[in-house]
């Protein structure tokens, strides 16, 4: 049985020396049978499974995992949260996730370490100041947080910033309530509630086919056997394409690499979230200490999980250009996830051409601050057989319509 | 970093090409005939393989020519270079396979 997180519990298992916690999920067999099997026990996979059993009423769900719970791109990201974004449905939907966000620690009984330091976004060229400043007040109009800075303000805010860098700094703005978290508190703190509410999460469970009937999934071949369901989801960050292959289907998707890395960890000295979309990095301190940096990802499809020197050569050059503070910390790890990426770089969530299988995926290289309202909206999904409000501009069918979410174009999301 | 054999300048390094994405999408022949779902497919939908890819270069700070690569997603591996309209000698091609453009 599970026990509740809390001070009181601290000091009581204090008394036992800290020997008699309980596991925070269990490890089970998987069963014959699955109202749901949701494949991939990621952010995403996980919080679904949460949403299902706590809210949709679902609780025969089984959640497969390959390898082990939250190892993929849920432990990989640079674990910023925003909803900065410019067009109404995204912000509609990532503003859900930020809420979401700021009660998540209560909600799961788990404590995520949100900071909501801000996410500044700096710019360096006159024009992309005018951009910003229309896109500062299309998130204004969309209900959210921002505020346009000048130079002295992000002076203050960030006192080691080189203003005149190699294409100088003109401006920027802020989301205040933007900020980072601990990613493996959010996939563990799901994976605990899930479990606690009957979930089965099965790691080192790897599908490896599917079997079809009538347009229909009726189980998946995996490592542990057959295992049968009403409906089957995929939340598998980097590899959709390879999954919907197995159930016929064909994706408008690409998987691309991103890199990120975290020196040594130094005192604190950089309170905020900061990133250049023109020479294109981003930074954040992480409360070890560390400073973590991502930028651009790899231009070339890749399912190797490790950046290119040369990206990564890049990103450092835009840090130091801009903090020039950080020139001489060493790197101490250095990584890359697997990025399914949609032409419009919005994600795919929901129903398929295929009954009973959903999707959630184009996630991208955003797909972190998504874990909530994914998961939220794709339990109803689920457990409705039609798309949650917030999700109906993100369906499959935009490419034929053509009505897609550009934010690639709008909010220069880069990749 | 890839090395990139350019057919026409030889092996260089990556930073000097640009990406094109996947190779022998062709453009549906009628256009105006193409329903949103064939157009859609041509547009957005991609085999995304995880393995060899059949993918487009340019040579930018170099000749500035487009060609072909056959490379493998996982390693990173080029197999082949070779010319726009030609067909890669790696691709084990299933006799009538029409898929293969």
């Amino acid at each position: 049985m599970m026990s509740n997180y809390s001070a009181f519990s601290i000091l009581r298992n204090a008394f036992s020396g800290h020997r008699n916690w309980t596991r925070a999920w269990q490890d089970p067999e998987p069963k014959k049978h699955y109202d749901v099997v949701i494949i991939g026990a990621g952010g995403h996979g996980l919080a679904t499974a949460y949403y299902l059993a706590k809210y949709q009423g679902v609780k025969n769900v089984a959640v497969l995992e390959k390898g082990y719970l939250g190892g993929g791109n849920t432990g990989r990201n640079t674990q910023v949260s925003r909803s900065n974004y410019f067009y109404p449905q995204s912000c509609g939907f990532y503003e859900h996730s930020l809420k979401l966000f700021e009660n998540l620690a209560q909600e799961i009984n788990f404590n995520v370490m949100l900071s909501q330091r801000g996410i500044l976004s700096v710019c360096n060229s006159r024009h992309e100041m005018e951009m910003y400043r229309r896109w500062a007040n299309a998130i204004q109009m969309n209900g959210i947080d921002s505020e346009v800075l000048t130079r002295e303000d992000i002076k203050k805010h960030v006192p080691h910033i080189n203003l005149d860098c190699r294409f100088p700094i003109w401006g920027g703005f802020i989301q205040k309530r933007g900020g980072i978290s601990r990613h493996d508190a959010v996939a563990w703190g799901y994976a605990r509630q899930a479990c606690a509410a009957g979930v089965d999460i099965i790691q080192q469970c790897e599908v490896t086919g599917m079997e079809t009937t009538d347009n229909k999934v009726t189980a998946v071949h995996t490592t542990k056997g057959t295992i049968a369901a009403e409906k089957f989801a995929l939340c598998v960050a980097g590899h959709t394409s390879q999954l919907a292959a197995m159930a016929g289907l064909r994706l408008p998707i690409t998987s691309i690499t991103l890199q990120a890395m975290v020196t040594e960890p130094v005192r604190p000295i950089f309170d905020t979230v900061m990133m250049s979309a023109h020479i294109h990095v981003y930074v954040a301190q992480s409360d070890r200490g560390e400073i973590v940096v991502g930028g651009g990802a790899d231009i070339y499809n890749s399912y190797a999980q490790r950046g290119s020197l040369n990206t990564h050569h890049d990103n450092f050059s835009a840090l130091v250009e801009l903090l020039p503070i950080f020139s001489r910390l060493r790197l101490m790890r250095h990584w890359a996830g697997v990025c399914d990426m949609a032409y419009d770089v919005s994600p795919i969530v929901g129903k398929t051409a295929v009954d009973n299988l959903y999707i959630s995926t184009g996630w991208g290289t955003g797909g972190y601050k998504a874990i909530p309202a994914g998961g939220d909206t794709l339990a109803y999904t689920i457990a409705n057989d039609k798309p949650h409000k917030l999700l109906r501009p993100f369906q499959l069918d935009r490419f034929d319509t053509g009505r897609l979410v550009d934010e690639g174009a709008a909010s220069g999301v880069a990749h | 970093m890839l090395r990139i054999p350019c057919p026409f300048c030889g092996l260089r390094d990556q930073v000097e090409f640009q990406y094109g994405g996947e190779s022998h999408i062709e453009r549906p022949e009628n256009p105006e005939q193409a329903s949103d779902a064939e157009w859609a497919d041509y547009m957005f939908y991609r085999e995304n393989p995880k393995g060899i890819h059949y993918e487009r270069w340019v040579h930018s700070f170099g000749c500035r020519q487009w060609f072909n690569l056959a490379r493998d997603t996982v390693t990173h591996e080029i197999i082949e270079a070779y010319l726009v309209g030609d067909q890669p000698k790696s691709r084990k091609r299933d006799a009538g396979d029409e898929s293969y453009g």
